[in-house]
C-alpha cells in the first residue's frame, strides 16, 4: 500500500555536487514552511566541490519533530550514480520521483513503491539551448513538479522566488516559468496529488529558519567580539564568513568606512589561537572558529591560556574524527579533547547549545564567561547544528544587558593603592584581577608567562607557590559551575526510576524519542546538560534514578566519561546510548536503544543484582 | 633560579630624558643569562633607544617566544607589560595584541631557534601582514637553553662546540624578511652599540613591520674557532653598509652632515634617518639591489650590516583592515552591539 500522509513525511533529494541543486532544494523546504508546516532539512554532502553525490533531506513535520527521522518516503533521484542505492533506501510503500527521459528497465525499480517519472531532461532540452540553463532550470522544474504531486501552494513558491531575486528581478520571470513547466507537466500527465500531501497549517509560529553557524557568528557580534582569527576548516568556516558579513553590516561606520572589528584568516590554527590569546590579553574580545583537527593543533596554546589565565572563546563545530575522519559528517566527539586540552593538569569550560538560538545566546555569553573566568571557553556545536537550516525560536537580546568584563584593575584602582597581585585570590573565588597593557606608568605591569610564578607573577620553580596556584585554578573551576548555563530538567508524567542525560544536537531527536519511549510504557526523566563543569543538578539527577542513560553521538561515551570523572559517579550507573556513524542521531534509534534496554532490565535493576 | 629585584636607588646626577626618566626607569630585573652574552648587550641597546626616544615604558608591550632571547624582555622595560608566550609563536600573539590596541608600541623579541625553526611560519606571516612592530631576532646560530644544538641560521660548514659540522643550508632571515614584504629591514651586531641603538630607534618609529636581525654570539656554545657566529668571526667579516643617526619627528630637525656621504631618509611620521654611507654602491630603497648585494656578500663570506631596506611610506595591518582609530579594546557595548531592534529585523528576514 502506498504511504498516505499529510504533513508528516520525509523527502530526500539525491543530487550531484555542484549542479546548482542546493538553492532549488532550499526553495522547496522554505515553501513548505511558508505553508505553515515545520520542516527540518539536512545536507548530506561529501568532502568535494563538484561531481560527488550529495543529498538534501527535508523532514516535513507538522508535529514539529526537528530531529532526523531516518528512512525516506519520497526520493527525488536526480543522480544516476547513486540511483540504485537511492531506490533501495525508500520506505516500503514510498515514492520514487525520477527523470524518465531515458527509459530504464523494470529491474531498476521496486514493486513495493510508486514510481513517478517526469522527462526533466527532455523538457529542458526543448526549452533551453544554453547547457548551464538546462542544468539550473532542471532543478526548478522538479520543484514545480513536486508542488503538483504534493498538492503544494504554488503561490507561496512564486512569492519566495520573487523575494530571492529581489535585487536581480530579471531572473524572477524565467524561474517562475521553469517552475510552471514542471508543475504543468505533472498536473497534465500524472495522478496529482499522490498519497503524500502538504496542507496549509499554522504550526510554524514566529520561529525563524537559520543555520547554526550564522547564529553563532551573530552571537559573537552581539557578544562584543572585535577580533576573529581563523583558519578554514569544514564545518566551521561559515562561522567566520558569517561574522565577516554581519560585521560589514553592523560594525562598519557608514561615513568613514572604518571597521569596528578585525578579522584575520591566519596561516594555521596555531596562529589563529595565538592571535586570539594576544588580543584577549590586550583586552579585546576575541574568538576563533574551528573543528576537531584545529583543536588538536591548538593544544599547546590552550595550556598557556589556562595557566596564564587569558580569556579566549573557541567555537568548535564538531565533525567525525579521529584524524581527518569524515569531515562532512556530524559527531559530538571533541568533548574530552576540549575539556582537558593541553599537557599537564588542565580543565576547560564547555558550552553545549542545542540549536541555532542557543548557539547565538551561548556564544554571546561565552565572551562574558571568558572575561569573568579569564580562561578559554569552548562553544561545542556540531555539523548538524552548524551547517543545516533549523527552525528555532527568534533570537533575542536584552538592551539593558551590559558586558561583564570581569576583574580588570584600572589606573584609578591602582592609584587608590589596591594591592595588585596578578595571581592573588582576593575574593576567594579563585579569580584574580588582571591589568591591561598600558594601564598605568608605574603600577600594575606584570609579566605574563607559561612558566610557574607566585601570586605576584614573579617567576618561581618552588613547589609551594606552584601548588598554591594549581589549587586556586581548581577553585576557579569550581566557581565556573555556578556561571555556566544550568542543565534543563524535564520529568516524566509519572514517577520513574529511569532517566536520560543528553546534550547539544541530540535534543530534537530526544524530544521526539521521549514520546515513543513513553508509548512503550516506559516513562523517563530527562536532563539536558548545557555546560561543563557540571552543575550540582547533574549529581542530583543521577542520585535520584536507578538507571541513567547517557545519549551521545560518539563512540567512547565522552560525556559519560566526564561525568564519572568529575562527579565521582560509578560508571555502572550510567548506561551509554551511542550513535556515531556520522549521520545525525534519530528518535527511532534512541527509542529503540533505550526501549530495548529497559525491556531487558524490566525485572531487576543492575544495582540490585550487584549487591 | 630566583627572581632578582634591582635596588631602586640611583645616583642623583643620572641623566634624564625629556620625560624626566633616567636609564633606570627603562631597566628590568637582573639578567640571568651567561656573563658576556650578546643578548644582554641588545637589552642594553633597547633600553638606550627607548630612553633616548623618551618613550613612556608602559606604552610598550614586549612579547617573546621561548629560549634565551625570549627570556630577555624580563631584563628591560620593567614597567611594560610583557608576554613570554610559547615557542615560535610570538608573532601570532603580537599580531593579536596589536589588533586589540593599535596605540601601543609592540616589541617582539625572538631568537634564531624561535623564529627560523619552530616559528618560521609565524615569522613569515606576521611580516607579510605588515604588523606594525619591531621584530628583533637575537641570532646566535645555536640553541643555548638546551645546550648547544645547531639552529637553522647556523652557516653550512660551521662547527659546533663539540665538533659536529653543520651540513644544512642556513636560513637568512634578513633576505626572507625583504622577500616577504617587511618595510624596514636591518642587520646589526650585539657588539656594535653605535650601529644598533639608532637602528632600534628608527624601527620603533617606523609605522610598519620592522625586522632587525642582530648577530649575538653565544659565549657558552658558539664563540669558538670554527663558529661563524663568534665575536671574532663577526668582527672580521662585518661589512657595514651604513652608519645611521636617528632623529625623531617630535624634535626640531637639525641635520648637518657632509654632502656626498650622507643620505637623509624621512619616514612617514616625520622622523628622519641620517645615513652615513660606508658603501657607495648600496641603495636602501631598492629592494632587489639590496637583496642582490646581500646575497653576493654572503657568497663571499661577508655579513652585511646596517639599515638594509626601508620603505618610507609603509602600510600596516590596521590600514589594510581599515580599523577605526579607537583601539578595539576601548570600544563599548554601544559601538559593538547592534541591539534588539536590529535583531528583530534580522529575525524577520528569516521567516
Amino acid at each position: 500500500m502506498p504511504i498516505e500522509s499529510v504533513n508528516d513525511f520525509v523527502v530526500r533529494f539525491a543530487n550531484v555536487n555542484g549542479s546548482g541543486s542546493a538553492s532549488a532544494n532550499e526553495l522547496f523546504a522554505r515553501s513548505v514552511l511558508r505553508m505553515g508546516v515545520p520542516v527540518s532539512p539536512r545536507n548530506i554532502f561529501p568532502s568535494n566541490i563538484q561531481g560527488l553525490p550529495t543529498w538534501y533531506e527535508v523532514r516535513i513535520t507538522e508535529a514539529g519533530h526537528l530531529g532526523a527521522r531516518g528512512g525516506v518516503d519520497l526520493m527525488v533521484a536526480m543522480n544516476p550514480q547513486t540511483f540504485d542505492k537511492d531506490v533501495a533506501s525508500i520506505e516500503k510503500g514510498g515514492y520514487l520521483f525520477y527523470d524518465n527521459t531515458k527509459p530504464l528497465p523494470p529491474s531498476r525499480f521496486r514493486d513495493d513503491i510508486t514510481v513517478i517519472g517526469v522527462p526533466l531532461t527532455a523538457i529542458c532540452n526543448r526549452e533551453y539551448i544554453d547547457p548551464r540553463q538546462r542544468q539550473l532550470f532542471k532543478n526548478i522544474i522538479y520543484v514545480g513538479a513536486l508542488s503538483a504531486i504534493l498538492d503544494m501552494d504554488v503561490g507561496a513558491i512564486e512569492k519566495l522566488i520573487a523575494e530571492q531575486f529581489r535585487s536581480k528581478d530579471t531572473l524572477i520571470e524565467p524561474n517562475v516559468h521553469a517552475l510552471h513547466l514542471g508543475r504543468d507537466y505533472a498536473l497534465m500527465n500524472l495522478d496529482c496529488p499522490i498519497g503524500l500531501k502538504v496542507k496549509k497549517a499554522n504550526a510554524v509560529g514566529d520561529r525563524i529558519f537559520i543555520e547554526g553557524n550564522n547564529a553563532t557568528a551573530l552571537g559573537a557580534v552581539y557578544g562584543g567580539a572585535t577580533v576573529c582569527a581563523w583558519y578554514p576548516i569544514t564545518p566551521s568556516s561559515s562561522v567566520a564568513e558569517a561574522f565577516q558579513r554581519h560585521c560589514a553590516r553592523y560594525r562598519t561606520d557608514a561615513k568613514t568606512r572604518t571597521n569596528r572589528y578585525a578579522i584575520i584568516q591566519a596561516e594555521d590554527e596555531l596562529s589563529s589561537i595565538g592571535m586570539v590569546i594576544g588580543a584577549s590579553w590586550n583586552g579585546a574580545r576575541s574568538f576563533t572558529a574551528t573543528s576537531g583537527p584545529g583543536i588538536s593543533l591548538m593544544q599547546e596554546f590552550l595550556g598557556l591560556a589556562y595557566f596564564a589565565e587569558i580569556p579566549a572563546v573557541l567555537i568548535d563545530v564538531q565533525r567525525a574524527g579521529p584524524s581527518t575522519g569524515m569531515p562532512t559528517r556530524t559527531q559530538q566527539c571533541d568533548l574530552v579533547s576540549c575539556a582537558y586540552a593541553s599537557h599537564g593538569d588542565t580543565k576547560h569550560v564547555l558550552l553545549f547549545p542545542e540549536d541555532p538560538a542557543e548557539a547565538f545566546e551561548m556564544t554571546a555569553q561565552a565572551f562574558d564567561l571568558a572575561d569573568r573566568l579569564q580562561t578559554p571557553i569552548f562553544v561545542l556545536t556540531d555539523l548538524d547544528i552548524g551547517m543545516n537550516h533549523r527552525l528555532c525560536r527568534p533570537l533575542k537580546w536584552d538592551d539593558s544587558r551590559a558586558y561583564d568584563r570581569g576583574k580588570i584593575m584600572t589606573a584609578e584602582m591602582l592609584e587608590q593603592g589596591s594591592d595588585f597581585g596578578r595571581y592573588l585570590d582576593v575574593d576567594n573565588d579563585g579569580i584574580p584581577f588582571r591589568t591591561l597593557p598600558g594601564t598605568h606608568p608605574t603600577k600594575g605591569s606584570f609579566f605574563t608567562r607559561g612558566t610557574s610564578r607566585d601570586r605576584y607573577a614573579r617567576y618561581t620553580e618552588e613547589g609551594g607557590p606552584y601548588a598554591d596556584n594549581m589549587q586556586r585554578l581548581l577553585r576557579k573551576f569550581e566557581t565556573a559551575k555556578s556561571l555556566v548555563p544550568r542543565p534543563v530538567r524535564r520529568n516524566a508524567d509519572k514517577p520513574t526510576k529511569c532517566g536520560a542525560i543528553y546534550y547539544g544536537s541530540t535534543s530534537p531527536a530526544m524530544d521526539e524519542a521521549i514520546h515513543m519511549i513513553a508509548a512503550r510504557g516506559q516513562p523517563l526523566d530527562m536532563l539536558r546538560v548545557r555546560g561543563f563543569p557540571f552543575h550540582q543538578d547533574v549529581n542530583d539527577f543521577i542520585a535520584e534514578h536507578e538507571f541513567v542513560f547517557v545519549v551521545e553521538q560518539n563512540r567512547d561515551s565522552q560525556l559519560r566519561t566526564l561525568i564519572t570523572t568529575e562527579c565521582g559517579i560509578d560508571p555502572m550507573r550510567l548506561v551509554p546510548v551511542l550513535h556515531f556513524d556520522g549521520t545525525p542521531i534519530t528518535a527511532r534509534f534512541i527509542a529503540n536503544a533505550i526501549g530495548d534496554h529497559l525491556d531487558a532490565l524490566k525485572v531487576t535493576p543492575l544495582r540490585k543484582v550487584r549487591s | 633560579m630566583t627572581y632578582i629585584v634591582k635596588p631602586k636607588f640611583h645616583h642623583p646626577a643620572l641623566p634624564k630624558n625629556s620625560l624626566g626618566y633616567t636609564h633606570r626607569d627603562y631597566e628590568g630585573s637582573v639578567s640571568t643569562l651567561c656573563a658576556g652574552c650578546g643578548h644582554d648587550s641588545i637589552s642594553a641597546a633597547i633600553i638606550e633607544a627607548c630612553f633616548e626616544l623618551a618613550i613612556e615604558p608602559h606604552r610598550v608591550a614586549k612579547l617573546s617566544g621561548i629560549g634565551c632571547s625570549s627570556k630577555t624582555p624580563t631584563y628591560f622595560l620593567g614597567q611594560s607589560h610583557g608576554f613570554n608566550s610559547v615557542h615560535g609563536r610570538m608573532p601570532s600573539v603580537l599580531t593579536g595584541a596589536n589588533l586589540a590596541n593599535r596605540d601601543l608600541i609592540y616589541l617582539g623579541v625572538s631568537g634564531d631557534g624561535d623564529s627560523a625553526s619552530i616559528g618560521l611560519g609565524q615569522f613569515a606571516h606576521a611580516i607579510r601582514r605588515g604588523v606594525n612592530m619591531v621584530y628583533i631576532v637575537e641570532n646566535n646560530g645555536v640553541y643555548g637553553l638546551t645546550k648547544g644544538q645547531f639552529s637553522a641560521t647556523a652557516d653550512r660548514g660551521s662547527k659546533a662546540k663539540r665538533g659536529a659540522i653543520n651540513n644544512d643550508t642556513s636560513i637568512d632571515l634578513v633576505a626572507m624578511a625583504m622577500q616577504l614584504g617587511a618595510t624596514f629591514v636591518a642587520r646589526s651586531f650585539s657588539g656594535d652599540k653605535a650601529q644598533l641603538v639608532p637602528i632600534i630607534k628608527a624601527a620603533i618609529e617606523h609605522k610598519g613591520a620592522a625586522f632587525i636581525d642582530v648577530l649575538s654570539p653565544c659565549v657558552a656554545f658558539n664563540n669558538h674557532l670554527g663558529s661563524t657566529k663568534s665575536f671574532d668571526y663577526v668582527r672580521m667579516h662585518n661589512e657595514a653598509v651604513n652608519r645611521l643617526d636617528f632623529i625623531t619627528g617630535r624634535e626640531p630637525i637639525k641635520v648637518d652632515y657632509e654632502p656626498g656621504t650622507v643620505e637623509i631618509v624621512e619616514q612617514h611620521d616625520g622622523s628622519k634617518i641620517a645615513l652615513r654611507k660606508l658603501n657607495s654602491e648600496y641603495d636602501i630603497h631598492n629592494k632587489l639591489a639590496a637583496m642582490s648585494f646581500l646575497l653576493n656578500h654572503a657568497a663571499e663570506g661577508q655579513i652585511v650590516t646596517g639599515l638594509l631596506y626601508v620603505d618610507s611610506d609603509p602600510d600596516d595591518l590596521h590600514a589594510n583592515l581599515a580599523t577605526v582609530d579607537t583601539p578595539l579594546n576601548a570600544l563599548a557595548e554601544k559601538e559593538l552591539c547592534p541591539g534588539s531592534a536590529m535583531l528583530d529585523k534580522f529575525n524577520a528576514g528569516l521567516r
